[in-house]
């Protein structure tokens, strides 16, 4: 059993009550069915009444939030043009085009915070206001991690521009938390140090910038020793933060919002040329210093402090208990897994990490009546398991308008999916001839070329035929054109229509040629064969002889054929016997017309030429 | 093909269509209307891109379409069309055609009228009913006609509770999508490739000419009619083929255009500039939307017709019916940036274009031409 990695969290179901009766449930895709069962902890059945609803738990609500699907979409965008142009980053370029990603993934989430608070801010009760309002910090945090791991990871700043990207990315979150701290201390200072800096130009290399500094740092230390300030203690303790001291910063603990702020201040002041390395060193101790034995670190601060350390593994596991999503780890890690930083080690079910949260991500959406369809780009980019996964997750969607049904089939269709499109049209063409939408059915079984159901569809056709005594959807039968190949019977069917349409144009010897060609070919259904010989009676009754000699023996080989292959009935009741003698008097009547024929063909054709 | 506005709106559109402006108006396409599909709860939404009085801090960019007002809708939105200045028809999968209307004075959409069983593949009166999704319509004022996955064709008039033409089994597939030729005159197109024209004067059931391409039975998913030439209508197969009919002569396609890879969902003659043709459809890597524009418009004598037919009677043949496509007078432009989801519908209107996407975008041009 693996240990937890954290207290697993209760949610209470209104309306069961746990404590006298048990509760069954079933997972789902992305939600669990929990039901009051009727069995109860005492042993003696008490009747009281339980309750009387199903209900769907789910874990992620964040799909269904308005304001989060525009994240989802928009990064969805974001995540496919980055794998499509994986091919084609290659040095220098690679790391300035990774970065761009990374920072259009954060300008989505940026823009989707503003939005959060856009509607926190209209919200017309306070209890939704307060849920954005958490909404837009946990987005919030989201981007702090990003941005962390942006610097960290993927510019993979060396020291000296490090902390410049650094003082930024504090900048850019302190300002935003609406303090009122205008950051005497941040704002004040970088005007002093970046003309010291000089940064535009970047000339200097890091031991000139740090003997520079040393030498300023110096002069700080001279005046302060020379009691300079003595007389002002504001602009005293000013100098002595200037000069880095800690307990002089931590005076000014109001204004610094957070221990990370803290720490960048302390670093500018007493490091500024501190290498990616060290970094943890001093998170650690600013972290301890700011919270001073008062509390202790939130999710947040693990995660930053994993990340100064530079575990990515840890941040994304810590990521991925925090957040209630898989939507920021799935995006990060694959980032993070194209700057090649993770060592691709095996969990036990056979994929590495990024292909693992991705699936999760991915499965996620298909829980989801409308966000499937970004969910298919996804598994697409899981080279080990998302063929099947997808596989599994698209049969499963539920499919009540056609429209929708061709999205399906065109997405597996482009990816060879073959079974499920054989399933899916399976399932719409069954549907099709419940509802005796006959022309749709073909339709469908046109689409998967499956014969067995296009024969299906020509059975009921025949069916109809034989009890109505004529065709219904002409439209569909007479226009079939090459589809007719699909199935035999199919193709029987076409050509038995086409034998009506050409005996109604009366040409005659093209219709028996026809008639008797369906027969002899074996394509028509041994049960059918009666009502084609009865369709040849008229034309063995016209005046001028259209069978000729070699085609009535074939005909009463038909239908001598059929008679031997019949048992007789010895039926007691009066309906099989008036059948019986429906038959004996159509077998009698047609045995008489082929003879007539045959008499008359011989003649005919013994006395062709000459005269 | 300069500025594109798209807006990312939390509902996949199915359907979006301009509000047409008054007849003699010199003003530009404002308004216009969004459908959704496939969400728990779809909206029918209208959206404006005027410019604002009372602009929001960041400005409110020309262009950036905001949203006036919406509605809930029962089922997913399967066709929506204006009916005049201030009445929407919408076609659902519940197989109900429901007409909002529009009323401006405090920007709210209500329901005007329903007729909750238009489609079905079983009746109301059976206890197994059934319904089916309607899947077009058009309108001519007053009248409405709708077509559905039943084959059921139903005429209505706007303020008649019941359908005052009903043509049960008018097709034995799906009818995808229908247009007005010439009143009473209606065209349709289904699921197994044929066109079928329909007249409303006679009293049976059955078509008074079908047309359909030999070879395969393709699916046929929209139809348009030339604005100007009630005979000639542009249709959009399931294999991304565009073909352009006569309907006056026979029953062949007059020429076929291989525009795209897959479903071709909507095709629109531009109303006032029937050169260009614009056709939409599901994601192709490399393009997503095609202007297709004729460059010579000197064809008028120059009949190449394909059906071979020597005597034409007008003077003026349309330059879509001369078309030889081997022959490269077709320019085609692509309109969106690829890498996006289908997109499902567009609308032009004048120099504006909008349309809405599978990516749960919507994408508004007011500058087609320039």
């Amino acid at each position: 059993m693996e240990e937890l990695d954290g207290e697993p969290t209760v949610t209470l179901i209104p309306g069961v009550n746990s404590r006298k009766h048990q509760m069954c449930f079933d997972w789902g895709p992305g939600e669990m069915l929990v039901c009051e069962t009727s069995f109860n902890k005492k042993e003696k059945s008490e009747m009281v009444p339980s309750c009387p609803f199903i209900y769907i738990i789910r874990k992620d609500v964040d799909v269904y939030s308005q304001v989060l699907r525009k994240l989802f979409n928009e990064s969805h965008g974001i995540f496919v043009g980055l794998q499509r142009i994986e091919e084609e980053l290659t040095g220098k370029s690679r790391k300035s085009q990774l970065v761009r990603v990374s920072k259009n993934y954060r300008s989505v989430i940026r823009a989707c915070m503003e939005e959060m608070h856009q509607v926190a801010i209209a919200a017309k009760d306070p209890a939704s206001g307060r849920q954005f309002s958490s909404q837009v910090s946990i987005l919030s945090a989201m981007e702090l991690i990003w941005n962390l791991c942006e610097i960290l990871f993927i510019e993979v700043a060396p020291a000296g521009p490090l902390l410049l990207h650094l003082l930024d990315w504090v900048r850019l979150h302190v300002c935003e938390v609406d303090s009122l701290s205008a950051d005497v201390l941040g704002s004040e200072n970088p005007s002093k140090h970046e003309s010291f800096w000089n940064l535009p130009g970047n000339t200097q290399t890091l031991t000139e910038l740090e003997l520079k500094w040393q030498h300023w740092h110096e002069e700080c230390e001279r005046y302060l020793q020379d009691c300079t300030f003595a007389s002002n203690p504001h602009l005293e303790s000013l100098c002595k933060i200037m000069l880095g001291d800690e307990a002089a910063l931590l005076e000014q603990k109001e204004l610094l919002s957070n221990w990370y702020h803290f720490l960048v201040t302390r670093l500018l002041y007493s490091n500024p040329t501190v290498k990616p390395i060290d970094l943890q060193y001093y998170a650690q101790s600013s972290l301890d210093l700011f919270l001073g034995g008062e509390s202790s670190p939130e999710p947040l601060d693990n995660i930053l402090m994993a990340a100064f350390e530079f575990d990515i593994h840890q941040v994304i596991k810590e990521c991925s208990i925090a957040l209630s999503n898989w939507w920021f780890v799935a995006h990060l890690t694959d980032l993070l897994d194209h700057c090649k930083l993770l060592q691709s080690h095996n969990l036990y079910f056979g994929s590495n990490m990024r292909e693992f949260l991705l699936l999760e991500y991915a499965s996620g959406l298909f829980a989801h009546p409308s966000l499937w369809q970004l969910g298919v780009d996804y598994f697409d980019y899981c080279p080990e398991l998302g063929r099947v996964s997808l596989e599994l997750h698209i049969e499963r969607i539920p499919l009540n308008t056609e429209q929708k049904a061709l999205k399906v089939l065109r997405i597996c269709e482009q990816r060879q999916m073959t079974e499920q499109v054989r399933s899916i049209c399976k399932i719409l063409a069954m549907k099709a001839v419940r509802n005796n939408r006959l022309g749709s059915a073909l339709s469908w079984s046109i689409r998967a070329k499956d014969a067995a159901f296009a024969t299906l569809v020509s059975d009921r056709f025949l069916r109809d035929y034989c009890e109505r005594g004529c065709f219904s959807d002409l439209d569909l039968i007479d226009n079939l054109g090459p589809a007719m190949m699909l199935s035999d019977r199919l193709t029987f069917l076409g050509k038995y229509r086409e034998f009506h349409r050409v005996y109604g144009e009366k040409r005659f010897a093209d219709a028996a040629s026809l008639l008797l060609s369906l027969m002899t070919s074996q394509i028509a259904p041994r049960s059918f064969w009666m009502t084609l010989l009865t369709d040849a009676l008229p034309l063995l009754e016209q005046k001028q002889v259209i069978f000729s000699a070699e085609q009535t023996y074939e005909l009463m080989q038909c239908l001598e054929d059929l008679t031997s292959g019949r048992p007789v009935h010895g039926g007691p009741d009066t309906q099989q016997c008036q059948d019986d003698d429906i038959e004996t008097t159509k077998v009698e009547m047609l045995r008489l017309a082929l003879a007539r024929n045959l008499a008359r063909a011989i003649i005919r054709e013994g006395s062709l030429e000459g005269s | 093909m300069e500025e594109i506005y798209a807006k990312f709106v939390s509902q996949k559109i199915s359907k979006t269509r301009w509000q047409p402006l008054p007849p003699g108006s010199l003003q530009t396409a404002e308004t216009f209307a969004t459908g959704s599909w496939d969400n728990e709860e779809n909206y029918v939404s209208l959206w404006s891109i005027g410019d604002f009085g009372n602009l929001d801090s960041d400005g409110g960019f020309e262009g950036d379409h905001q949203l006036l007002c919406d509605i809930r809708h029962h089922g997913d939105i399967m066709d929506l069309q204006f009916f005049d200045q201030e009445r929407i028809v919408t076609a659902s999968s519940t197989g109900c055609v429901t007409v909002f209307l529009h009323h401006p004075n405090n920007q709210t959409l209500s329901v005007n009228q329903q007729w909750t069983t238009a489609h079905y593949h079983t009746g109301p009166g059976s206890p197994s009913y059934s319904s089916a999704p309607c899947t077009g319509i058009v309108c001519n004022n007053p009248e409405i006609v709708t077509v559905g996955e039943d084959g059921r064709i139903n005429l209505f008039r706007a303020d008649h509770k019941e359908a005052v033409r009903t043509i049960d089994n008018a097709d034995s597939s799906t009818l995808h999508a229908v247009t007005f030729l010439r009143t009473p005159e209606i065209l349709t197109v289904n699921s197994i490739g044929q066109l079928k024209i329909w007249d409303f004067r006679q009293q049976g059931n059955e078509p008074s000419q079908i047309l359909s391409l030999t070879g395969d039975r393709v699916p046929l998913h929209c139809v348009d009619r030339h604005p100007n030439q009630q005979h000639v209508v542009a249709t959009g197969g399931q294999d991304g083929m565009l073909s352009i009919w006569d309907v006056r002569q026979g029953t062949m396609p007059v020429s076929l255009l291989k525009a795209h890879e897959a479903e071709m969902w909507e095709v629109h003659f531009h109303p006032s500039n029937p050169d260009h043709l614009f056709t939409c459809l599901k994601m192709d890597p490399f393009v997503s939307f095609h202007q297709v524009k004729l460059f010579n418009e000197l064809l008028t004598f120059l009949s190449h017709s394909i059906s071979n037919q020597a005597h034409v009677h007008q003077s003026v043949i349309s330059s879509w019916l001369s078309t030889d496509p081997a022959k490269d007078r077709i320019e085609i432009t692509s309109l969106l940036p690829s890498r996006t989801l289908s997109v499902n519908s567009l609308d032009v209107l004048g120099p504006c274009l909008v349309c809405g996407t599978d990516a749960e975008a919507i994408y508004v041009t007011r500058h087609l031409f320039s």
